[in-house]
């Protein structure tokens, strides 16, 4: 079974007066259908291996591979456009534009992408946010939202584009359980057998990690066994 | 890159109606400044055109005289090439230009205009034990309303009233009131040769240009053939053309055709017409400086929008939005309060204005009794396009600041 996301021999260093390691070299594959959990103490390095998985950051050495393509050598329109194409981000934020209802959110990406019409946007935008049970809220603002709806209204936009990888930061971070309890089922149905798509989510949270298909613990930037 | 277009006009949208009191602080800025721009142009260049406007209809647009703008060679610089002559004196009495029906029936033949014969003689003016200098031009009042306006310039009696007494005068106005004459008056006047004849008052001209108002008086030609004492003396042919700014090009086609020298208004006048030039740079630097200042506003309030919106751009940026997008949605941003600025400024400028032309003004020099304005569509163009630059210009550094950000940092440190 071939990795839909294959990193190897990563590195990142923050170069400054005292150079920080923060990804010390790490080997890893993620494939279709999985539910990946990455834990770690704080600081380890989790999020950072996460941006850049996501490519959202650039290696110091070593090659994120998605969808058997090489991404060290693209440069930033190109690295734009693979995220916008292939991949999804939840963060512990909901990171929602305030000026915009949800269901402008959602449509952000659709409208950013360009594949459909405007009325093609809305439709599918409206469909996402009522599977998520957001159908009554696709015109509210994010502050007219509790917690637990921005988040999911993130988690839609996220799922826009209908992306092979989504990437979370501590989704459940600022949640109550419930809301925690909601916005895990959602990612976990995601991938479920034969979607062909992968989660990997980022967690300090015991309960989310168990759910996961695989972990991956990360200390002091490298895998631990 | 087009069909990203909407949504950049959308988001770029969203902001500033978001940030509506800035907005129209910004708007605002570019409006006044716009406004008085156009304002400023309009009534500099109007007060400019007026100015030239009465130059132009109160003198001859070509004055055929009976100089040459070369002395003629002396016998001794014929015979001595290597000679340098000094000390000449001119000839006491103005030679006249020589045949001058036939050139003016020759120039009647291709002049894209109209041309009339005068006599020009420096005399001065006794009335009540007052003497006065005065320019006196003898005239032919026939022809002379073809070639000048003096004969709707005429406040008090008419110019055929010349014909009514054997030795008439015109007297400009400023001239009549310096003198101290009225119609009807006999001054006497005496002419640099010597000759002394006594006129009646018939008319009083007014040109609204004080140094012709205050130093002219007009005669039948033989009267001023007369004060020369040269009988049949014409020292000036006075050419109006149909079309003024051809004036300099006919001319010289006159004084080729003739070899007597012939001005044209606009080099009787290069000196103020350089004047103008330097005028128009100087408003044109001060309208643009004014345009500088207002677009200050519109990159304070893009920087404002791009430092409070720093997380939106990070967000935006990690969904897959290109740099060259967020900084289009900047300079987006910026344009629409260029836009609506210059729109409200052109509204405020052609008000304004208005609102100027509307005001009396009395100057001394001139006659006009409201501002002159003139309402071009250049200087709402001018006008419009530095506002436009300058607020692309003031948008651009920081939507170049934003585009360049890089999501994680901020991710980073909001997490």
């Amino acid at each position: 079974m071939s990795a839909l996301v294959e990193a190897r021999g990563l590195r990142r260093v923050l170069y400054g007066e005292v150079p920080a390691t923060l990804i010390n070299g790490i080997d890893m594959d993620i494939y279709a259908d999985e539910f990946l959990a990455i834990t770690g103490p704080s600081g380890s390095g989790k999020s950072s291996l996460l941006y850049l998985l996501g490519l959202l950051d650039v290696p110091s050495a070593g090659e994120v591979t998605i969808g058997g393509r090489p991404t060290s050598k693209l440069n930033e329109t190109a690295r734009a456009r693979m995220r916008l194409e292939t991949l999804g981000f939840v963060f512990q934020f909901h990171f929602l534009l305030p000026e915009f209802s949800a269901l402008e959110n959602v449509a952000l990406p659709m409208r950013a992408l360009g594949r459909y019409d405007d009325a093609r946007i809305r439709k599918h935008a409206s469909d996402i946010l009522a599977s998520l049970g957001l159908g009554d809220h696709a015109h509210k603002r994010p502050e007219q939202m509790s917690g637990g709806q921005r988040q999911r209204v993130a988690i839609a936009r996220a799922l826009a584009n209908d992306p092979k990888l989504v990437l979370a930061d501590e989704p459940t971070g600022n949640l109550d359980s419930a809301s925690s309890a909601q916005v895990l089922g959602i990612l976990r149905d995601m991938c479920g057998p034969g979607s062909g798509k992968s989660v990997v989510v980022v967690t300090h949270d015991p309960g989310l990690a168990e759910q996961a298909d695989r972990r991956l613990h990360i200390v002091d930037g490298k895998v631990s066994p | 890159m087009s069909g990203m277009l909407p949504l950049v006009f959308s988001i770029a949208r969203t902001h500033i109606l978001s940030r509506l009191r800035q907005t129209l602080v910004g708007v605002s800025g570019v409006a006044i400044g716009v406004g008085f721009s156009v304002m400023m142009a309009s009534i500099m260049e109007g007060s400019q055109e007026d100015f030239i406007r009465q130059l132009v209809d109160s003198l001859p647009h070509i004055s055929v005289t009976d100089e040459r703008r070369e002395p003629p060679r002396q016998p001794a610089d014929q015979a001595y090439e290597a000679a340098e002559i000094r000390g000449l004196t001119t000839k006491q009495l103005r030679p006249g230009i020589k045949n001058p029906y036939a050139i003016m029936a020759a120039l009647e033949g291709w002049l894209p205009g109209a041309v009339a014969p005068s006599v020009q003689a420096k005399a001065v003016i006794r009335f009540a034990g007052r003497d006065t200098a005065v320019s006196i031009t003898g005239i032919d009042p026939k022809r002379e309303p073809d070639v000048s306006k003096l004969s709707t310039q005429i406040r008090d009696g008419s110019l055929d009233a010349l014909y009514k007494s054997s030795n008439a005068i015109i007297l400009g106005s400023g001239l009549a009131k310096k003198a101290g004459a009225r119609i009807g008056n006999s001054v006497i006047v005496t002419a640099g040769t010597g000759r002394t004849l006594s006129a009646t008052v018939v008319a009083i001209s007014h040109a609204g240009v004080t140094q012709i108002d205050d130093n002219s008086a007009y005669v039948l030609i033989k009267t001023a053939q007369i004060l020369a004492g040269q009988t049949g003396l014409v020292n000036e042919l006075r050419v109006k053309a149909q079309d003024v700014l051809q004036a300099r090009a006919i001319a010289s086609r006159i004084e080729a055709e003739t070899g007597y020298k012939s001005t044209s208004w606009q080099e009787a006048h290069e000196d103020l017409l350089s004047a103008f030039q330097m005028r128009n740079f100087i408003m044109y630097t001060v309208v643009s400086a004014i345009l500088m200042v207002a677009s200050f506003g519109t990159y304070n309030i893009i920087s404002t929008i791009t430092h409070e919106k720093t997380r939106d751009i990070a967000i935006m940026k990690s969904l897959g939005f290109p740099s060259a997008t967020v900084r289009q949605i900047f300079v987006l941003e910026s344009m629409m309060i260029g836009v609506m600025g210059l729109l409200l400024g052109w509204l405020l400028g052609y008000a304004m204005s208005y609102g100027m032309a509307q005001i009396e003004f009395k100057s001394p020099f001139m006659d006009a009794t409201r501002l002159p304005i003139i309402y071009a569509p250049t200087h709402y163009a001018i006008a419009g396009l530095v506002a436009l630059s300058a607020s692309v210009i003031a948008g651009y550094f920081p939507a170049r600041k934003a585009a360049a950000l890089q999501p994680v940092e901020i991710i980073r440190g909001a997490s």
